[in-house]
């Protein structure tokens, strides 16, 4: 995070959209981003400033840099994967760096960038400023999360490089393997354990801060919907983390002390470990999913000039998301010799939890329907969500019917249906939240032309690898495995490609964003015409963003409202 | 803008009003625990089939439900803390019920 210090004070002149209440005081100085004339930068700009920060925004912006770096180690991986896997036979790799290297690309991912993707990073920034606050409620637990997350990276990453080899038994540590291999499991755990914590501190600190530091006036009605969906997510965050860290250390207890739980050569039981691993891992993806849906939520009104349509319907089913998400964690295990009972139940709840996703999706619909539309970059992200977020939904249902299930588990069928709703939805999502809060923070704008041909290749790209493995998985391609028939080879082949151009996507997305941040021209108080709180604030963000208390708005009227420019 | 001091002040207010909890009380809650202890061991070695796995959650409920309420004051807390408190409960008791499901019905 070192680009952080504030010494870009040069290039002011020639920016005549400078606010003026910018200038008013110290305390009004921008927290990040290119400082006002005149100011001294001195004051917090050093590394410790930084990392033992209280501020949330700070704070946001860490774990920002961290996912960002965390994103990119996980990527290179999977492009390798790819690699590997375009031609049938052995190459690139051998069998047990292949194992190695899927079970790191997925622990990667899934403990380290899409759990604290948005919450982490613009939930801790924009959710106090959206209901009016200065900070979260537990400012201090806030940067204490930031340090768990420290911890936990550093140890997920020392396990690759010590003991007897990095863990190889796939991001889900399922039992007795994870219990007999040799790798270094035990560490990955414990990292695992450690990033659970992390995540239930910026959930419990999330509760507390929309209960106790709303702006009077901002009532449940009017709170905006990420705000809702952050909040539903922390319950989650806070209920299920728990079960996640107790299973890990049950992983090392039987290690280390084979104490029978889960082995059955031991009395224990191999299913006991799946359910517990569940309970936390499917209500885990809708961590990952709710606050994508929240960020689309406030995107699209903006940019159909509308108000949003069915405001409380979207706010209840992320409840009931979080609610009925908790209740189906047990359709991972159709095939694993659970009782058909409760095969049936799972099966139908999964189907529930369909219902209150599909309201969201069709009232964001009802939101663009004879919307004044503008085609800016965040909308864009935003529609792409809407688009991989169904074909991801709706394959979902695929698996989740126990029969069809039986013929797709485990296949790729899986991976593509996974890929798509976690990187097509939640993924998506995180740039579209990038793209639309990307000038209030670093208070200069991207290039909009650019921004729109990374969306297109990121999009082409997901759908050429991706979409492949549907099919294959149809025909029956296992996940996982390190080798395949060559009747796979042509799909393994195209899988690959796409992967090459969602790398380049990729990269000019983020090589535009960088641009945009070092040199781009200054951004207005409100480019979008947003009507909720954070864009009555200079730009970039003061150190203190309200010396009063606001008044609640109405989140998604856009009378009187225009983009600034 | 309610501040955490606003909070402070309240659950001062509720120590204020009930007073810290006599030590009677506790020792009468702690010679509880003990007793649902022993119930519980004693349990085991008796076959109650699966009335055996209903015995010991039960009795384990009940000692959570002393300890959480007397000795994490949750009896002296307002609605909305006994409210969310409930939840985490009633979505654990989901869990475990959800998971019998399988437990209850494999063969």
């Amino acid at each position: 995070m070192d680009q952080t210090d504030q010494t870009d004070q040069t290039d002011q002149t020639g920016h005549p959209d400078q606010t003026p209440s910018t200038a008013a005081s110290g305390a009004s100085q921008p927290f990040f981003g290119p400082q006002n004339p005149g100011a001294t930068g001195g004051k917090g700009s050093g590394l410790a400033s930084w990392i033992f920060s209280t501020d949330h925004k700070r704070i946001g912006l860490l774990y920002l840099g961290l996912i960002g770096l965390m994103f990119t180690v996980a990527l290179v991986l999977g492009l390798i994967l790819r690699l590997k896997l375009m031609t049938p036979g052995s190459t690139l790799l051998t069998p047990q760096q292949y194992n190695a290297m899927f079970t790191l690309h997925g622990v990667i991912m899934v403990f380290m960038v899409v759990i604290p993707s948005i919450p982490a990073s613009f939930g801790n920034i924009f959710l106090p400023l959206q209901i009016g606050a200065n900070d979260v409620s537990f400012p201090r637990l806030n940067n204490f999360s930031w340090w768990l997350y420290v911890l936990g990276m550093t140890l997920a990453i020392t396990s690759i490089f010590t003991g007897a080899g990095a863990p190889d038994t796939g991001w889900t540590f399922y039992v007795p393997f994870s219990e007999r291999t040799t790798t270094n499991v035990s560490l990955a755990v414990i990292a695992v354990f450690i990033l659970g914590f992390s995540s239930i501190l910026t959930g419990l600190n999330f509760i507390t801060t929309v209960h106790r530091l709303r702006t009077p006036g901002m009532t449940w009605k009017k709170l905006p919907l990420f705000v809702w969906s952050l909040y539903a997510t922390g319950w989650i965050q806070v209920l299920a983390t728990p079960i996640l860290g107790i299973t890990a250390l049950l992983i090392f207890a039987e290690r280390v002390l084979h104490l029978g739980l889960f082995d059955p050569g031991l009395g224990g039981d191999p299913l006991l470990y799946q359910h517990l691993f569940w309970i936390y891992s499917h209500p885990a993806v809708y961590i990952m999913i709710l606050p994508a849906m929240g960020v689309i939520s406030e995107i699209i009104p903006v940019f159909a000039r509308k108000p949003i349509f069915g405001y409380n319907m979207i706010a209840f089913s992320s409840l009931a998301i979080a609610f009925a998400g908790s209740l189906v964690w047990a359709h991972h295990m159709f095939t694993s010799g659970m009782s058909d009972t409760a095969v049936l139940v799972f099966s139908f709840l999964t189907f529930v939890v369909a219902i209150p996703s599909a309201i969201k999706v069709f009232n964001w619909l009802s939101t663009l329907y004879k919307g004044s539309i503008s085609l800016d970059p965040p909308l864009l992200f935003s529609l792409g969500f809407i688009f991989m977020f169904s074909i991801g939904g709706l394959t979902g249902l695929v698996l989740g019917a126990a029969g069809t299930d039986i013929h797709v588990h485990d296949t790729y069928f899986v991976v593509a249906h996974f890929h798509y709703v976690i990187f097509g939805g939640t993924g998506l999502g995180m740039f579209a939240a990038m793209h639309y809060w990307f000038p209030k923070v670093f208070g200069r704008m991207y290039d909009h032309g650019r921004a729109a041909w990374a969306f297109w290749l990121i999009l082409l790209g997901m759908n050429v690898l991706y979409f492949p493995m549907f099919i294959m998985g149809l025909q029956g391609m296992p996940r996982r495995y390190y080798d395949y028939l060559p009747q796979y080879a042509p799909l393994q082949m195209l899988s690959t490609w796409g992967s090459w151009l969602l790398a380049v996507g990729l990269g000019l997305m983020f090589w535009n964003l960088y641009r945009g941040c070092r040199f781009g021209p200054r951004a207005t108080q409100n480019p979008w015409g947003g009507a909720t709180l954070e864009w009555t604030l200079p730009t970039p963000l003061p150190h203190e963003a309200f010396h009063h208390d606001p008044e609640a708005p109405e989140p998604y009227d856009y009378k009187g409202i225009n983009p600034d420019g | 803008m309610t501040t955490s001091t606003g909070m402070t002040d309240k659950h001062g207010a509720h120590e204020a009003q009930h007073g810290p909890l006599s030590y009677r009380l506790l020792l009468g809650i702690w010679l509880g625990l003990m007793a649902l202890t022993a119930t519980t061991i004693t349990a085991t070695r008796i076959d109650l089939g699966f009335l055996n796995v209903v015995a010991a959650m039960g009795i384990a409920s009940a000692k959570a439900g002393l300890v959480i309420f007397f000795f994490m004051h949750l009896k002296y807390e307002n609605r909305l803390i006994k409210g969310m408190a409930l939840t985490a409960f009633v979505i654990l008791a989901i869990a475990i019920g959800l998971t019998f499901v399988d437990v209850g019905y494999r063969y």
